[in-house]
Protein backbone atom coordinates (compact mmCIF):
# COMPACT_ATOMS: atom_id res chain seq x y z
CA UNK A 1 0.00 0.00 0.00
CA UNK A 2 1.60 3.17 -1.13
CA UNK A 3 0.64 6.61 -0.12
CA UNK A 4 0.28 9.24 -3.24
CA UNK A 5 -0.52 12.75 -1.90
CA UNK A 6 -3.92 11.90 -1.03
CA UNK A 7 -4.27 9.00 -3.35
CA UNK A 8 -3.66 5.66 -1.17
CA UNK A 9 -3.15 2.79 -4.22
CA UNK A 10 -4.27 -0.31 -3.17
CA UNK A 11 -3.26 -4.26 -4.79
CA UNK A 12 -5.65 -6.62 -5.53
CA UNK A 13 -5.89 -8.10 -2.13
CA UNK A 14 -6.86 -4.99 -0.78
CA UNK A 15 -9.56 -4.46 -3.59
CA UNK A 16 -11.26 -8.30 -2.92
CA UNK A 17 -10.90 -7.28 1.08
CA UNK A 18 -12.90 -3.61 0.57
CA UNK A 19 -15.36 -5.56 -2.08
CA UNK A 20 -16.16 -8.49 0.28
CA UNK A 21 -16.49 -5.56 3.36
CA UNK A 22 -19.16 -3.74 1.26
CA UNK A 23 -21.30 -6.85 0.57
CA UNK A 24 -21.39 -7.71 4.04
CA UNK A 25 -18.83 -5.95 7.12
CA UNK A 26 -19.64 -8.28 9.48
CA UNK A 27 -17.84 -11.15 8.04
CA UNK A 28 -14.84 -12.49 10.18
CA UNK A 29 -10.84 -12.28 8.99
CA UNK A 30 -10.91 -16.30 8.52
CA UNK A 31 -14.06 -15.97 6.02
CA UNK A 32 -12.14 -13.38 4.20
CA UNK A 33 -9.03 -14.80 4.30
CA UNK A 34 -10.40 -18.49 2.82
CA UNK A 35 -12.47 -16.60 0.06
CA UNK A 36 -8.86 -15.23 -0.86
CA UNK A 37 -6.59 -17.98 0.42
CA UNK A 38 -4.74 -15.91 2.98
CA UNK A 39 -4.26 -16.38 6.36
CA UNK A 40 -6.65 -14.39 8.45
CA UNK A 41 -3.90 -12.03 10.16
CA UNK A 42 -3.24 -10.57 6.47
CA UNK A 43 -6.37 -10.10 6.32
CA UNK A 44 -6.76 -8.24 9.69
CA UNK A 45 -3.08 -6.14 9.05
CA UNK A 46 -4.79 -4.85 5.43
CA UNK A 47 -7.97 -3.90 6.88
CA UNK A 48 -6.54 -2.17 10.13
CA UNK A 49 -3.79 -0.10 7.65
CA UNK A 50 -6.93 0.41 5.88
CA UNK A 51 -8.92 1.96 8.60
CA UNK A 52 -5.75 3.80 9.62
CA UNK A 53 -5.20 5.65 6.26
CA UNK A 54 -8.92 6.50 5.99
CA UNK A 55 -9.69 4.22 3.58
CA UNK A 56 -12.11 2.55 5.28
CA UNK A 57 -14.19 5.46 6.97
CA UNK A 58 -16.31 3.60 9.18
CA UNK A 59 -18.75 0.41 10.14
CA UNK A 60 -22.54 1.14 10.15
CA UNK A 61 -26.19 -0.31 10.10
CA UNK A 62 -28.32 0.48 7.78
CA UNK A 63 -31.90 0.61 9.46
CA UNK A 64 -35.50 0.54 8.22
CA UNK A 65 -36.40 2.81 10.11
CA UNK A 66 -40.34 1.95 8.64
CA UNK A 67 -40.20 -1.00 10.18
CA UNK A 68 -39.27 0.62 13.83
CA UNK A 69 -42.24 2.77 13.61
CA UNK A 70 -40.04 6.07 12.97
CA UNK A 71 -42.04 8.20 10.22
CA UNK A 72 -40.29 11.05 8.50
CA UNK A 73 -39.93 13.05 5.14
CA UNK A 74 -37.29 13.41 2.96
CA UNK A 75 -36.54 16.29 0.59
CA UNK A 76 -33.91 17.41 -2.19
CA UNK A 77 -33.29 20.97 -1.44
CA UNK A 78 -31.33 22.81 -3.58
CA UNK A 79 -29.97 26.74 -2.46
CA UNK A 80 -29.11 29.08 -5.07
CA UNK A 81 -26.64 31.03 -3.42
CA UNK A 82 -24.11 34.57 -3.46
CA UNK A 83 -21.16 32.92 -4.64
CA UNK A 84 -19.08 34.93 -1.72
CA UNK A 85 -21.05 33.10 1.09
CA UNK A 86 -21.59 29.58 -0.61
CA UNK A 87 -18.73 28.13 1.43
CA UNK A 88 -20.42 29.23 4.88
CA UNK A 89 -24.03 28.21 3.78
CA UNK A 90 -22.97 24.74 2.73
CA UNK A 91 -20.86 24.44 6.19
CA UNK A 92 -23.49 25.67 8.06
CA UNK A 93 -26.07 23.62 6.96
CA UNK A 94 -23.59 20.67 7.07
CA UNK A 95 -23.92 21.50 11.27
CA UNK A 96 -27.30 21.18 11.12
CA UNK A 97 -29.18 17.75 12.38
CA UNK A 98 -31.87 18.16 10.09
CA UNK A 99 -29.18 17.77 6.79
CA UNK A 100 -28.24 14.44 5.99
CA UNK A 101 -25.73 15.42 2.84
CA UNK A 102 -24.25 18.46 1.52
CA UNK A 103 -22.35 18.85 -1.95
CA UNK A 104 -22.31 21.66 -4.33
CA UNK A 105 -22.56 21.79 -7.87
CA UNK A 106 -21.64 24.64 -10.83
CA UNK A 107 -24.12 24.47 -13.67
CA UNK A 108 -25.32 27.77 -14.92
CA UNK A 109 -25.23 29.10 -11.02
CA UNK A 110 -23.60 27.79 -7.60
CA UNK A 111 -25.70 25.96 -6.00
CA UNK A 112 -25.96 23.63 -2.83
CA UNK A 113 -27.40 20.57 -2.72
CA UNK A 114 -28.72 18.98 0.03
CA UNK A 115 -30.79 16.11 1.62
CA UNK A 116 -32.60 16.81 4.38
CA UNK A 117 -34.79 15.06 7.11
CA UNK A 118 -37.62 16.08 8.69
CA UNK A 119 -40.65 14.65 10.66
CA UNK A 120 -43.24 15.78 8.35
CA UNK A 121 -44.36 18.45 6.07
CA UNK A 122 -44.31 21.51 8.87
CA UNK A 123 -40.91 20.11 10.47
CA UNK A 124 -39.29 20.28 6.77
CA UNK A 125 -40.85 23.75 6.12
CA UNK A 126 -39.98 25.23 9.61
CA UNK A 127 -36.53 24.27 9.15
CA UNK A 128 -36.09 25.69 5.74
CA UNK A 129 -37.71 28.70 6.69
CA UNK A 130 -36.08 29.16 9.97
CA UNK A 131 -32.20 28.28 9.92
CA UNK A 132 -31.65 28.42 6.08
CA UNK A 133 -33.46 31.08 4.28
CA UNK A 134 -32.02 33.12 6.85
CA UNK A 135 -28.42 32.40 6.38
CA UNK A 136 -26.34 35.32 4.91
CA UNK A 137 -26.19 34.87 0.74
CA UNK A 138 -29.19 32.14 0.80
CA UNK A 139 -30.55 34.12 -2.77
CA UNK A 140 -33.97 31.06 -3.19
CA UNK A 141 -34.76 27.56 -2.09
CA UNK A 142 -36.59 24.98 -4.55
CA UNK A 143 -37.26 21.62 -2.23
CA UNK A 144 -38.79 18.64 -3.64
CA UNK A 145 -40.46 16.29 -1.49
CA UNK A 146 -39.25 12.60 -2.40
CA UNK A 147 -42.50 10.37 -2.45
CA UNK A 148 -41.15 7.11 -3.47
CA UNK A 149 -37.51 5.11 -3.37
CA UNK A 150 -36.69 3.11 -6.05
CA UNK A 151 -32.70 2.26 -4.95
CA UNK A 152 -30.50 3.49 -2.51
CA UNK A 153 -27.23 2.08 -2.19
CA UNK A 154 -23.37 3.11 -2.23
CA UNK A 155 -21.27 2.48 -5.25
CA UNK A 156 -20.09 -0.72 -4.63
CA UNK A 157 -16.22 -0.75 -5.40
CA UNK A 158 -15.34 -2.99 -9.06
CA UNK A 159 -12.42 -4.97 -8.38
CA UNK A 160 -9.56 -3.64 -10.61
CA UNK B 1 -51.36 52.06 22.52
CA UNK B 2 -48.35 53.58 24.25
CA UNK B 3 -45.65 55.22 22.00
CA UNK B 4 -43.41 52.68 23.20
CA UNK B 5 -45.46 49.57 21.57
CA UNK B 6 -45.75 51.15 18.67
CA UNK B 7 -42.15 51.89 18.34
CA UNK B 8 -41.55 48.43 19.13
CA UNK B 9 -44.53 47.00 16.14
CA UNK B 10 -42.51 49.47 13.87
CA UNK B 11 -38.93 48.48 14.68
CA UNK B 12 -36.31 46.77 12.24
CA UNK B 13 -35.98 42.95 12.91
CA UNK B 14 -32.64 40.93 13.21
CA UNK B 15 -32.79 38.74 9.94
CA UNK B 16 -33.28 35.44 11.62
CA UNK B 17 -36.60 37.43 12.50
CA UNK B 18 -37.12 38.37 9.28
CA UNK B 19 -40.55 36.80 7.24
CA UNK B 20 -39.74 34.81 3.93
CA UNK B 21 -41.96 34.28 1.36
CA UNK B 22 -42.01 31.03 -0.15
CA UNK B 23 -44.60 29.71 -2.39
CA UNK B 24 -44.79 26.07 -1.34
CA UNK B 25 -43.46 23.73 1.53
CA UNK B 26 -39.78 24.61 1.26
CA UNK B 27 -39.66 26.88 -1.89
CA UNK B 28 -38.18 30.39 -0.47
CA UNK B 29 -38.89 33.06 -3.22
CA UNK B 30 -35.39 35.07 -1.45
CA UNK B 31 -37.87 37.63 -0.73
CA UNK B 32 -38.06 38.55 3.01
CA UNK B 33 -39.36 41.30 5.41
CA UNK B 34 -37.66 42.79 8.55
CA UNK B 35 -40.14 45.61 9.45
CA UNK B 36 -43.91 46.30 9.37
CA UNK B 37 -42.56 48.83 6.05
CA UNK B 38 -41.22 45.95 4.33
CA UNK B 39 -44.12 43.56 5.04
CA UNK B 40 -46.08 46.01 3.12
CA UNK B 41 -44.15 46.43 0.26
CA UNK B 42 -43.89 43.32 -0.33
CA UNK B 43 -47.52 42.06 0.09
CA UNK B 44 -47.66 45.03 -2.70
CA UNK B 45 -45.36 43.76 -5.08
CA UNK B 46 -44.92 39.90 -3.85
CA UNK B 47 -45.68 36.90 -5.70
CA UNK B 48 -49.43 36.19 -5.18
CA UNK B 49 -49.12 32.26 -4.86
CA UNK B 50 -46.64 33.08 -2.20
CA UNK B 51 -49.42 35.56 -0.91
CA UNK B 52 -52.14 32.52 -0.77
CA UNK B 53 -49.54 29.87 0.50
CA UNK B 54 -48.94 32.11 3.59
CA UNK B 55 -52.36 33.45 4.23
CA UNK B 56 -54.32 29.90 4.85
CA UNK B 57 -51.40 28.19 6.62
CA UNK B 58 -51.65 30.80 9.00
CA UNK B 59 -48.19 32.20 8.74
CA UNK B 60 -49.20 35.84 8.19
CA UNK B 61 -51.08 36.27 11.95
CA UNK B 62 -48.35 34.46 13.45
CA UNK B 63 -45.61 36.08 12.90
CA UNK B 64 -47.53 39.83 13.35
CA UNK B 65 -48.77 38.35 16.80
CA UNK B 66 -45.26 36.37 17.88
CA UNK B 67 -42.59 38.62 15.89
CA UNK B 68 -44.12 42.21 15.60
CA UNK B 69 -46.58 41.80 18.53
CA UNK B 70 -48.76 43.69 16.71
CA UNK B 71 -52.35 41.77 18.15
CA UNK B 72 -54.57 43.99 16.33
CA UNK B 73 -53.14 43.45 12.86
CA UNK B 74 -53.32 39.52 13.74
CA UNK B 75 -56.75 39.58 14.12
CA UNK B 76 -57.52 41.54 11.17
CA UNK B 77 -55.65 39.30 8.83
CA UNK B 78 -57.26 36.29 10.30
CA UNK B 79 -60.71 37.85 9.36
CA UNK B 80 -59.46 38.13 6.05
CA UNK B 81 -58.40 34.88 5.51
CA UNK B 82 -61.90 33.84 6.89
CA UNK B 83 -63.23 35.92 3.47
CA UNK B 84 -61.42 33.22 1.69
CA UNK B 85 -59.90 35.76 -1.00
CA UNK B 86 -57.84 34.51 -3.57
CA UNK B 87 -55.81 35.97 -6.31
CA UNK B 88 -55.29 39.53 -6.89
CA UNK B 89 -58.70 40.44 -4.37
CA UNK B 90 -56.21 38.59 -1.93
CA UNK B 91 -53.51 40.69 -2.71
CA UNK B 92 -55.60 44.18 -2.76
CA UNK B 93 -57.40 43.06 0.43
CA UNK B 94 -54.77 42.26 2.29
CA UNK B 95 -52.87 45.18 1.52
CA UNK B 96 -55.11 47.34 2.37
CA UNK B 97 -55.01 45.82 6.23
CA UNK B 98 -51.53 45.99 6.24
CA UNK B 99 -51.00 49.60 4.88
CA UNK B 100 -53.88 51.18 7.06
CA UNK B 101 -52.13 49.68 9.75
CA UNK B 102 -48.74 50.97 8.65
CA UNK B 103 -49.85 54.47 7.96
CA UNK B 104 -51.76 54.32 11.46
CA UNK B 105 -49.15 53.54 13.74
CA UNK B 106 -46.64 55.98 11.74
CA UNK B 107 -48.92 58.52 12.32
CA UNK B 108 -49.23 57.64 15.91
CA UNK B 109 -45.40 57.33 16.31
CA UNK B 110 -45.01 60.66 14.58
CA UNK B 111 -47.58 62.41 17.09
Amino acid sequence: MKLKKQTISLDSLDWNILQALQGNAKQTYTEIGLRFGVAHSTVYDRIRRMEENGVIKKYTAVVDLEKIGVKYITAIMTVFTDPKESENVAKKLSEAKEVVEVSTSLSEELLIIAKVVAKDQDALHSFIAQKVAPLPGVLRIRTSIITRKYKQEELLIEKK
Amino acid sequence: MTPSSVARILRKLPRENAFYFFTSIGNYTGENAASLEEFVDKVREGNIKSLEFHLYRGDFEKWVAEVLEDGELAEEIENLKNLKPVGDALRSQLYLVVSKRFEKLKSEFRG
